[in-house]
């Protein structure tokens, strides 16, 4: 009999204990004599807090500050940079930024002392937006010009192309916050173990939370044992946020001397938690008299909020993806991430490159319709292919099968017959995106800095266990590193077992991020499972191990960002159609349809999932998640009654295709795919939008009252 | 203040000496330990926290323990025991309605409650059905096809 292939759906490992209520997650757990907690924060976006007047608080009841880190240790969170403070101390950055945790045994009680507390501050001038982070407002309060980076990347001469020009086309395109709305809010255990201490954690990189914490006590990393809890979802909200709960309640622990769960409601984890960087990006295209485009010069600005956390990672991603699929000849990139007195900005499904292919995308659409041509006529004229020049001067190595995916496309929707069918400014129109993800960490971050190892433990009960730091949080990783290993090993996926990771018994395979794990990951695995297979009958209870090996031939050089950003991409096509009604603007979306290029699926049906889901949250991001903010009490929407997210109401069901692709150097030619199926569809919505009403969009989030005033 | 009140849980007669505003949500994973229901958001908007009350779909973080006197509640834990929800169950898994899975207990009580009703529902049908229950995975599709296929798998049983 032939062997099935690895894509073959599988019934989830995971499906069953959650579907019927038997999976634990963190606010499931229960310790004997556990105390809870409850975050005190700042009220104020900027200032120096003067006093805090506390309650008397009953035995048991304690409050936790700064004060209590000891001796030796740092009040500081290390993420990517040290600037991450656990507690405030004299000054305060943003609303809801921790100052202390009140932690005790009764969680009402603990609501009531939470409001008898009173904090004074001498409050100073917020710098907001990015225009009053840019211009200091206030005074800057990070170095000199409130910038945590600025750098610029050059292709070509972009300064004579400009000069030459027969016209200079500009453009300015901005995007709003966005919260992740994990359905489990971030939540963290921490219970001191001997004389160690356990984390358990909502968390999507164990070893990230352990790194980050283990200097508030002055420890070896070892002494923080972190327990990956079943993860109910994460986005990217869960990758460095985790720390922000775990290290208060690290020192608390380490005070208390019992366990303590923190475990946010949903309006503290709306108010107070990290969101997608709001953005603005400026284009000035040159174009020749025949309207072929000659150059671009782009300007991109992240609103990072309060500390910088990843968002220089994040930046470079989206700097790296600003020209999106094309080969534009001639680019300068400038990118800026700004300081600002709002919640610190964070990872989010897509790291920085959904904000500006969102960006050259809808630019691209305002050039067809002022050279009065079909986006997708402008578009598909520079479509990148094997071999072309990337924006850092690097190479694309892989085929690039656009041309097949549009066609995939093209049929599905009947783009072309609805182009020439809906007049624009007909009330009815029809979009179409194109994008890609970089795969894995940026440059040669895998092989520098992350340098994951895959172990694996053949047990004498003829089980093999996944012995790695990559976490499940609702993406299948689970299921298919099962069927990574077990498809390599010619076992039963039955016989594979993958609990989720401890830090003290697992290998540090990196964080999960960056779609970065089935692609790097899964390779090391399938490389120590060929290992295991080897040696199957050597022992009956043996470990093999293996590591990241970088593919030869992609130089990169982190200082000037030269090189090959990525070694491969996934590829996608977003087609979206709508009808806006003329009176209340309200947009139906009447047919999604994409293609994707993921190299080779591991499970079609956990990709389907992926493209399914990727695809609503990108157009919840440009239709209807709106996030204001106040500048002296933060985020207005903090609940799901007013930060709207789609409903199996808004949208219709997707048709979904993919190529097949395969990538040499991922497990059975697989490449990342859990942020490339967000990062389109928005920019396929939005086009389809201006089309209907005749106007060009220039911003998002955009719902039926914002769409009401741009009309007016 | 508190008062005594008896319900029925998961088929089982029950009581319980609390404050009659205490929620629904609280008693049941507090009190009882039944875990499968999820709290998400705390205002009614997402369903996590579903169960049946009378053969009803309720948001148990918005309903009063005080109003639960006499009632039959159904959480997942007793759904799952019963033909249709282990048909239920089977058909999300296998239709791959399950991500990060918070949402699926109480996507699973809305199904039940919308089979209950009308056990061989449309597409639309469905996505109505399960409005009140927000998902951030998946997208909604795979869990309207799991519904359809959990209808075309357990008829008759409803």
């Amino acid at each position: 009999m032939a062997k099935k292939p690895i894509g073959t759906p599988m019934r989830r490992t995971d499906a069953v204990s959650k579907a019927s209520g038997a999976e634990k997650y963190l606010s499931d757990m229960h310790f004997d004599g556990m105390l809870y907690a409850r975050m005190v924060r700042s009220g104020i976006p900027r200032g120096i807090i003067t006093d805090i007047s506390l309650p008397p608080l009953p035995d048991g009841y304690r409050f936790i500050t700064y004060k209590d880190i000891p001796a030796g240790g740092n009040n500081e969170l290390v993420m990517i940079k040290k600037d991450y403070r656990c507690f405030a101390e004299q000054d305060v950055r943003y609303v809801g930024e921790t100052i202390g945790l009140l932690v005790g045994p009764d969680r009402s009680v603990l609501v009531d002392l939470l409001e008898k507390i009173s904090i004074s501050y001498e409050e100073q001038v917020p710098a907001v937006t990015i225009d009053e982070g840019l211009a200091c407002k206030g005074g800057a309060f990070v170095g000199e010009n409130n910038l945590f980076c600025d750098f610029t990347i050059h292709k070509g001469d972009i300064d004579s192309v400009l000069a030459d020009a027969h016209r200079i086309f500009e453009d300015e395109i901005t995007t709003g916050w966005q919260e992740h709305v994990h359905l489990e809010t971030n939540a963290a255990l921490v219970m001191p173990d001997g004389d160690k201490f356990v984390v358990y954690a909502s968390a999507q990189c164990p070893f990230y939370v352990r790194k980050s914490i283990a200097g508030l006590l002055n420890r070896p990393y070892e002494d923080i044992v972190v327990r990956q809890t079943t993860t109910g979802g994460a986005f990217g909200g869960k990758e460095h946020f985790p720390d922000v709960l775990a290290g208060p309640l690290l020192v608390a622990a380490n005070v208390i001397k019992k366990p303590i769960q923190l475990v946010f409601d949903r309006h503290e984890d709306g108010a107070y938690s990290v969101k997608r960087h709001p953005s603005r990006t400026r284009f000035k295209t040159a174009l020749d008299e025949q309207g072929n485009i000659l150059g671009m010069d782009i300007d991109v600005v992240y609103n990072a909020g309060g500390y910088e956390s990843c968002s220089y990672v994040v930046l470079q991603r989206g700097v790296f993806h600003a020209t999106g699929v094309y080969n534009i000849p001639a680019s300068r990139v400038r990118g800026r991430a700004v300081a600002t007195n709002t919640f610190p900005s964070d990872a989010f499904r897509g790291f920085g490159a959904p904000q500006t292919l969102f960006a050259v995308e809808t630019h691209l659409c305002h050039i067809a319709a002022a050279l009065g041509v079909d986006p997708l006529a402008l578009k598909s004229k520079y479509f990148l292919r094997q071999g072309d020049p990337t924006v850092t001067n690097g190479h694309v190595f892989e085929k690039v099968v656009l041309p097949e995916m549009l066609d995939q496309v093209l049929q599905a929707s009947g783009y072309e017959q609805k182009v020439a069918e809906y007049k624009r400014g007909s009330g009815k129109g029809i979009g179409i995106s194109f994008y890609n993800h970089g795969g894995a960490f940026t440059g040669n971050g895998e092989q520098m800095i992350i340098k994951a190892k895959a172990r694996l433990h053949k047990r004498a009960d003829g089980c093999v266990e996944i012995l790695v730091g990559s976490t499940e949080m609702g993406q299948g990783l689970q299921t298919a590193f099962t069927k990574i290993v077990a498809d390599t090993l010619g076992i039963g996926e039955d016989k594979v077992l993958y609990p989720n990771p401890d830090t003290a018994n697992v290998a540090d395979s990196g964080p999960t991020v960056a779609s970065r794990s089935t692609m790097i990951v899964g390779k090391i695995l399938e490389g120590a499972a060929l290992e295991m297979k080897e040696r199957w009958n050597e022992s009956e209870d043996f470990f093999t191990e293996d590591e990241y090996k970088h593919p030869e031939g992609h130089p990169w050089d982190q200082n000037t960002f030269q090189g090959d950003a990525y070694i491969a991409y996934g590829w996608g096509i977003c087609a979206v159609e709508v009808e806006v009604d003329p009176l209340t603007h309200e947009v139906v979306t009447k047919g999604i349809w994409s293609s994707h290029d993921i190299g080779v699926p591991i499970d079609e049906l956990v990709v389907h999932g992926q493209i399914n889901g990727g695809i609503i949250q990108s157009l919840g991001y440009a239709a209807m998640e709106k996030l204001d903010f106040h500048p002296k009490k933060g985020f207005k929407q903090v609940g799901l009654s007013d930060y709207i997210i789609p409903t199996s109401m808004d949208f219709p069901s997707q048709g979904a295709s993919l190529v097949h692709n395969p990538y040499p150097y991922g497990p059975s030619g697989a490449k990342g795919m859990g942020e490339l199926v967000f990062n389109g569809a928005s920019a396929a919505f939005i086009d389809a939008v201006s089309r209907a009403v005749d106007k060009d969009i220039r911003a998002i989030p955009i719902p039926p009252e914002t769409l009401t005033e741009l009309m007016a | 203040m508190t008062r005594d009140i008896q319900f029925v849980l998961n088929g089982k007669e029950v009581a319980i000496t609390c404050d009659p505003l205490k929620r629904l949500l609280d008693v049941l994973r507090d009190d009882f330990g039944l875990f499968g229901t999820k709290e998400a958001c705390g205002e009614g908007e997402c369903g996590a926290c579903s169960v049946l009350k009378d053969s009803k779909i309720i948001t148990t973080c918005m309903v009063p323990m005080g109003s639960v006197q006499g009632c039959e509640i159904m959480t997942i834990e007793g759904l799952r025991e019963t033909a249709r929800g282990t048909c239920i169950i089977e058909a999300f898994a296998d239709g791959g309605a399950v991500q990060c899975g918070f949402c699926i207990p109480g996507m699973v009580i809305a199904a039940e409650s919308l089979l209950a009703s009308n056990p061989d529902p449309s597409e639309e049908d469905i996505r109505l059905g399960i409005s009140g229950n927000l998902c951030r995975c998946t997208g909604y599709d795979l869990i309207v096809e799991s519904i359809r296929l959990a209808a075309k798998r357990g008829k008759g049983l409803w």
